[in-house]
């Protein structure tokens, strides 16, 4: 094969303006984090309420909060961003849809809709997660609570929730993980995070082979500081004795 | 303190809590014995309504619980319940799991809370444990505990639900010293329990119920030496003949 590696392509100009190959790696992971982080605590936020939806008594609440995982689970991804990058605007109302589509830049408005579609998507696998902790936990911690005076709302804020999400810590930060690859589908729809600013390295400067490399390498550092830094956080929560903290 | 008139439960088909007249005055201490599965669980948590009623009123301390009208969670708040299994807060310390609910549900001031927390550990005997964790505590000490953690919201009324029967044998002692200091103090008890030893020490009146009714209610003196129905003389030959 005839390929000519060259590893210092990184240092090279792009030809665009003063900027080399490198920035645009330094740019690409900027938005794959703004993208991750910002759709990961609106995930969490709302798998959260969803999680605990799904394990209280009323049945009309529960039954919204399984409808929608079913439904947020069982479209694929892609499917997903394309609703809320071409349909979605669609039915805003006339006056959302000019600034949506006229008025905002158009990496804002694919921003927008990755961000809402991983936090969407995502959510739905954080409710399972967070309805799983908590049914984990014996029935006596609820009655005990329950014997104590708390209301329903009490119990899951001081005994239910503390329990369940240290016993969750392990699943969510593979969800965690999850959402920054998942990040990479926003390269369909224009926005130039990791994935897409490798592509058009390799495109521009033909050194394929190295630019996939060095994503390949900051996708697993990415990838092993956020374990790293989820492990620290088992371990600080950790509990004596409560299954599934990293405590023991 | 507590009135239990005409109370029914069904649990589908079967009659757990048939036709149940009892009284539990102030002060006193009732122990409700009877053979597996006759509902003394089902009805000692009626009295806070951890399980509903189907028929009957039960009043507590004025308050008839089975009011739909009737604020549980405040009637909670003045009735203790100790639990078989124990049932601490397994994340919190010792101290916070004492302190919970009279900062949360009562709205005390937290170094007031751990004071009182603090004197009560002491009158378990568990001052020296207020830092450690459910699951580095024997189970001895964690019905002790649970027992301070009952009390730290000064309930009228303390409710037991066989509290030694999930303890090694050794350990049974150090939580019946407990309920009789308790007792001794003048708190009224409701107590599921087996230990005849206690029964008969320290309670006022013995219950005996079997299938959901109760079929004697008499001074221990006179439960132990003169029961009036078979099923009792029965419960009672095989309770106090140790099998072993
Ligand atoms: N939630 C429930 N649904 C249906 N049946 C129940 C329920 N809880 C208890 N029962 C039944 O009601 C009866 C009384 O149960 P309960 O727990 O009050 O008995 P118990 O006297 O406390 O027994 P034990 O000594 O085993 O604790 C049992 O036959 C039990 O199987
Ligand atoms: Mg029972």
């Amino acid at each position: 094969m005839n390929y000519h590696w060259d590893w210092a392509v990184f240092f090279k100009s792009t030809g665009i303006g003063d900027e080399i190959y490198l920035d645009w790696f330094v740019a690409g992971l900027g938005w794959t984090v703004a993208v991750a982080l910002v759709a990961w605590c609106i995930a969490l936020a709302l798998g959260a309420v969803l999680g605990v939806m799904r394990t209280l008594p009323n049945k009309a609440l529960s039954g919204v909060a399984t409808a929608y995982v079913e439904l947020f689970r069982n479209v694929p991804l892609l499917v997903q961003l394309f609703v809320w990058y071409f349909l979605v605007p669609d039915l805003l109302p006339e006056r959302a849809q000019v600034w949506f589509k006229q008025e905002l830049n158009p990496t804002t408005s694919a921003y927008l809709s990755v961000v809402a579609c991983l936090a969407f998507f995502t959510a739905a696998r954080v409710c399972e997660q967070v309805r799983t902790g908590i049914q984990a936990l014996p029935r006596g911690q609820t009655m005990a609570a329950m014997a104590m005076g708390f209301s329903l709302p009490q119990v899951y804020r001081h005994v239910l929730l503390p329990q369940a999400f240290r016993i969750i810590i392990p699943p969510l930060t593979s969800e965690f993980l999850n959402i920054f690859k998942n990040s990479s589908v926003a390269s369909l729809i224009g926005l130039m995070e990791l994935l897409a600013q490798t592509k058009q390295t390799a495109e521009f400067s033909a050194n394929l082979f190295e630019a996939f490399t060095l994503a390949t390498l900051i996708y697993f550092v990415l990838n092993m500081s956020l374990m790293k830094g989820m492990g620290w956080l088992e371990k600080r929560v950790a509990v004596p004795g409560l299954i599934g903290s990293g405590g023991k | 303190m507590i009135r239990f008139n005409s109370v029914h439960k069904w649990f589908k088909d079967l009659h757990v809590l048939n036709d149940i007249n009892l009284e539990v005055k102030a002060g006193e201490v009732v122990v409700v014995c009877g053979p597996s599965g006759s509902g003394k669980s089902t009805l000692i948590r009626t009295v806070n309504q951890l399980e509903t009623i189907s028929q009957g009123e039960i009043w507590v301390d004025g308050v008839n619980v089975a009011d739909p009208k009737t604020d549980l969670n405040a009637l909670r708040a003045e009735v203790g319940f100790v639990f078989q299994h124990f049932n601490l807060y397994p994340h919190l310390s010792v101290l916070d799991n004492i302190t919970l609910s009279p900062i949360q549900v009562k709205g005390m001031d937290k170094a007031a809370a751990e004071a009182r927390a603090v004197q009560l550990l002491e009158k378990v005997g568990l001052a020296h444990k207020k830092d450690a964790f459910p699951a580095q505590l024997s189970g001895g000490q964690q019905q002790r505990v649970a027992i301070a953690r009952g009390l730290a919201m000064d309930p009228r009324v303390m409710l037991f639900d066989e509290p030694t029967s999930a303890l090694d044998p050794e350990m049974i002692g150090e939580v019946l010293k407990v309920m009789k200091d308790l007792a001794l103090s003048g708190m009224t008890m409701m107590v599921v329990t087996h230990e005849m030893g206690f029964a008969r020490e320290v309670a006022d009146r013995v219950v005996f119920i079997d299938h959901g009714q109760v079929l004697e209610s008499a001074a221990p003196a006179e439960f132990f030496s003169a029961p009036r129905t078979e099923r009792a003389q029965q419960f009672l030959r095989q309770v106090l003949t140790p099998m072993r």
